[in-house]
């Protein structure tokens, strides 16, 4: 990386992202009826250091398919099966800091060396008071494999249940995940 | 489904150097403070899930997308401008078909968004918002209207300085950028928290686009060049 190639400064997407980004734009609906998995929704939401949602953040998604791999040439197996699935979506959040996204479970994903991750969505936020974007992963509770993902044992114990999205006991294949920017139970975010 | 075990290695992307991206807390723009985790970053070496990302499938886009003074009946009002350049990743390769979204305020600092509360007309001729696909050599182009300065709540007397904010997605989840692009001279930059976020005075001024006579059509309109460069890869990836 020579001096002249020093990437531009990420700037906030302001309040107003929506004009450019999600009035048109959003993608709710990661995968379609006609792809390959088990389907879900997901219902993601935002909230600052006062537990008050955001109102005017996006959530971006990136994920692998049902077999989980990723539609993308750097994935050295292939996209399989579902060579339409796309696997991206992006939302803004309503007024209760809140957003859904209809999607299937990818698979597991090949890890460093021989390791194998559990399943689980990449996630991006933007948003006003967001000067560069910070990154999560939703993992679902309850899959056999988080017991081993070697992204969720860099993280302590205790705080790696806010990596966890939970079932929603009062309607099926919905799952909840809450991103809690700062203070109590804040949401673990990553160096990528 | 059967977990694949198959050794693989990653091509790992450069990480920032310090001091070149904002500093996610920046008491002086005040909503960083509430909307920013407390607890270090938990660093991630690199795996297929953050050097992929959503490189297929933009939806095709039109000649009218990429240029903002042709999406109404009429013209809007302000000065015609031409935006161009190229997206680069840091290790200097073009990055092709990449789509560029933008969003910004009319001439007059008002945006076309509900929440935009500034007392300042609004353009019946202008939206505010285009997209564009980088070509074989990562070249884009827009042409719009050079956006007004605007105030908002931050501090006393806050304005930002005219900017229009770019979207890139490059070619993994971890090289997407939304940043702001600036004109030069801008005499509000050194008010700005925003645009001060930026440890590094040189990276701040990679914000900062460059006016271009090269670009500049006579009679017709000013030219500005704005290149942008993305995170790369330590080493080259594969071509399939």
């Amino acid at each position: 990386m020579s001096t002249e190639h020093i990437p531009t400064p990420s700037q906030t997407s302001g309040p107003f992202l929506h004009l450019g980004l999600t009035d048109k734009r959003s993608v709710v609906r990661i995968a379609g009826p006609e792809v390959t998995g088990e389907r879900l929704r997901l219902k993601c939401r935002v909230l600052d250091a006062d537990a008050v949602p955001l109102n005017d953040a996006m959530i971006e998604i990136w994920q692998a398919n049902a077999e989980g791999k990723y539609n993308h040439p750097d994935d050295p197996r292939g996209t399989g099966a579902d060579a339409g699935f796309r696997g991206f979506g992006r939302a803004a959040t309503d007024e209760n800091g809140a957003c859904e996204f209809e999607t299937i479970k990818p698979g597991p994903v090949a890890g460093p060396g021989n390791s194998v991750q559990a399943p689980h969505l990449n996630a991006a936020v933007f948003g006003r008071g967001i000067l560069l974007q910070l990154h999560t992963r939703i993992y679902f509770a309850g899959d056999p494999l988080n017991e081993s993902d070697p992204v969720l044992a860099l993280v302590s114990p205790e705080r790696r249940e806010t990596l966890i999205a939970r079932p929603d006991p009062a309607q099926v294949n919905t799952w909840g995940f809450e991103i809690r920017l700062r203070g109590e139970r804040e949401t673990v975010f990553f160096d990528i | 489904m059967k977990a694949e075990a198959k050794e693989h290695s990653v091509i790992a992307y450069h990480r920032h150097k310090p001091g070149s991206q904002p500093n996610r807390v920046y008491e002086s723009y005040r909503s960083t403070v509430t909307r920013n985790p407390s607890k270090p970053l938990i660093f991630l070496p690199h795996t297929l899930s953050e050097i992929t990302g959503p490189i297929y499938g933009h939806d095709p886009v039109t000649e009218t997308d990429s240029d903002l003074t042709r999406q109404h009946a009429g013209e809007p009002v302000g000065e015609r401008i031409i935006v161009t350049g190229r997206v680069l990743d840091d290790n200097g390769r073009p990055v092709p078909n990449t789509l560029i979204e933008i969003w910004q305020a009319n001439a007059a600092g008002r945006y076309l968004h509900q929440r935009d509360q500034h007392p300042a007309p609004l353009d019946p001729n202008f939206s505010g918002a285009g997209r564009a696909i980088t070509d074989e050599n990562g070249n884009y182009r827009f042409v719009t209207i050079k956006p007004g300065a605007y105030p908002w709540f931050n501090h006393y007397n806050a304005w930002r300085p005219a900017h229009i904010h770019f979207s890139v997605f490059g070619r993994a989840f971890l090289s997407r950028l939304i940043t702001q692009m600036y004109f030069p001279g801008d005499p509000l930059f050194a008010f700005d928290p925003i645009y001060q976020s930026i440890p590094d005075e040189k990276a701040r001024q990679r914000m900062i686009a460059k006016f271009d006579l090269e670009t500049t059509k006579p009679q017709w309109a000013l030219g500005y060049r704005f290149d942008i460069v993305l995170r790369g890869p330590e080493a080259t990836p594969f071509e399939t």
